[in-house]
């Protein structure tokens, strides 16, 4: 038995915390989205298709996309974070990356970049998530040609109990092994484009957890549907 | 520079008026929302026509200088992120975002806006260090007042962390407020050919002659100035300029 009986903030085990999405909140962009999960806010703007230095990353056959995670000064609890980036805001600039690039189709602008840059004003957990769900909404809003959504979230295993979307009071639990596991997923097809894991889970657990995510993730997919549906809504 | 451009503009200043439809000495429509990242001590967000900026002050206890043992520590950031604007590019601070913050920190500075002294904890070995960051969603001109507007907004929002065994704790701020004594407000008059206007978009500022941006203070008085472009100014020039910065940073002010 879990010693984890009750979610300190009184959600359900399988229940994220309250999601706003909005598209089109940055105006100098080509497509912007602004998604929040809980006190985790994530900024998105997308840039391009433009010109690509260095021009040794050209390739004539394809756009390259291009993502920059990064976290405010202030957006941490606890000290200023020195902005910049470092080796965790590059690691999640380049997983970012990649869990984006199974749904854009960037044959038609070869030599060309798409700039994706992911800030958040404030975060509590779930930032690489937050930040590919509104990296998602703005590429989209830019008009890039896409497959489907990418809808991101992590799961949890505190002390044996799976848990959907990990605020920072459960990571931080210790009266027993916590497992985070940030998932990006395809939802019409079920694929993972983003799976990383630290703490500790048994084997079958882990299956249990990916097989769990994908209701949620269409949730989640659908919330970033209306987004972009909203933008352009007669009013 | 594009001088199609700037004629188009300068002939329209001429009869003041905008490309936007304002009158020369007109600022856009500014709203001011405070406690907007709950992360940061303080924090505030200035939307001003299309800019959209952020300003979030973090408390950190730490030494003092030598040289000041019994005052606190402000320091002042501004990062032009690549999100707010195609033109900004990643890598380290160049010289536009380097004056932003030097010209705010100023105002701020020599305005006396902070009691320094009411930061210390214990002279020479704990105060309370201020790091100010001004960080623009949307970039569409006039940064500086905009973001010295914001700091000043988020100054007054911000609240002490509790302090547990010498330590700040994050999770539990006080209800005490920052020891704060004066409101600096900064406005810059921009010179397009003969004529003078505030609050300029981006594409006013792409043909600027030249600006000078005013801290004023509550009495009247000036605790900043900062000349910037190309072309120089006569005495008469900046005196007119001063005069419609002060006039303006007593509409800026009943916005705090």
């Amino acid at each position: 038995m879990s010693k984890y009986k009750k979610r300190f903030d009184g959600r359900k085990f399988d229940e994220t915390r309250p999601i706003e999405a909005e598209a089109g909140v940055i105006k100098k962009a080509d497509g912007s989205a602004r998604f929040k999960i809980g006190n985790t806010v994530a900024y998105a703007a997308v840039y391009g298709p433009r010109e690509l230095f260095p021009r040794n990353q050209h390739d004539p056959k394809k756009g390259k996309l291009r993502c920059n995670y990064s976290m405010m000064a202030f957006s941490g609890t606890g000290e200023r974070i020195r902005p910049g980036p470092n080796r965790r805001a590059k690691e999640i600039s380049m997983v970012t990356e990649k869990a984006l690039l199974p749904v854009v189709d960037l044959s038609d602008y070869p030599n060309a970049v798409v700039d994706v840059f992911i800030e958040l004003p404030e975060t509590d957990a779930g930032s690489r998530c937050a930040g590919i769900c509104a990296a998602s909404i703005a590429l989209a809003d830019a008009g890039i040609i896409m497959k489907d959504m990418v809808a991101s979230v992590s799961m949890g295993n505190i002390d044996g109990q799976l848990v959907l979307d990990l605020d920072y009071a459960e990571e931080a639990f210790e009266d027993g092994d916590v497992a985070d596991i940030p998932i990006a997923m395809i939802p019409s097809t079920g694929e993972l484009t983003l799976l990383q894991m630290d703490g500790f889970i048994s084997p079958k657990d882990l299956k249990k957890a990916i097989e769990l995510v994908k209701k949620p993730m269409e949730k989640i997919a659908e919330i970033q549907r209306k987004a972009v549906q909203n933008r352009y809504k007669v009013k | 520079m594009n001088e199609e451009f700037k004629e188009h503009i300068t002939k329209s200043l001429t009869q003041n008026m905008r490309l936007d439809g304002r009158k020369n000495d007109e600022f856009r429509k500014i709203t001011i929302e405070t406690g907007v990242s709950k992360t940061a001590e303080g924090s505030a967000r200035v939307i001003c026509g299309d800019t959209e900026v952020m300003a979030g002050v973090k408390l950190a206890l730490g030494t003092p200088y030598p040289d000041t043992p019994n005052d606190g520590v402000l320091s002042t950031n501004t990062e032009l992120l690549p999100m707010s604007n195609p033109n900004y590019e990643s890598g380290p601070p160049k010289i536009e975002s380097i004056e932003i913050a030097r010209v705010i920190d100023r105002g701020i500075r020599e305005g006396k806006a902070m009691d320094t002294k009411k930061l210390c904890v214990e002279a020479g070995e704990k105060v309370w260090m201020v790091s100010l960051d001004v960080i623009p969603i949307n970039m569409d001109g006039n940064l500086l007042d905009l973001g010295a507007l914001a700091c000043m907004a988020a100054l007054k929002n911000a609240k002490f962390p509790e302090v547990k065994d010498g330590k700040a704790d994050y999770k539990h701020l006080s209800k005490k407020g920052l020891p704060l004594l004066e409101t600096p407000i900064e406005v810059t008059v921009v010179k397009i050919g003969e004529n003078f206007i505030v609050d300029p978009t981006e594409d006013e500022e792409s043909v600027l002659d030249s600006r000078l941006t005013v801290a004023v203070l509550e009495s009247g008085n000036l605790c900043a100035l900062q000349k910037g472009g190309d072309k120089p100014l006569t005495a008469e020039e900046v005196d007119k300029m001063v005069e419609l910065a002060i006039k303006k940073s007593k509409e800026l002010r009943k916005l705090l």
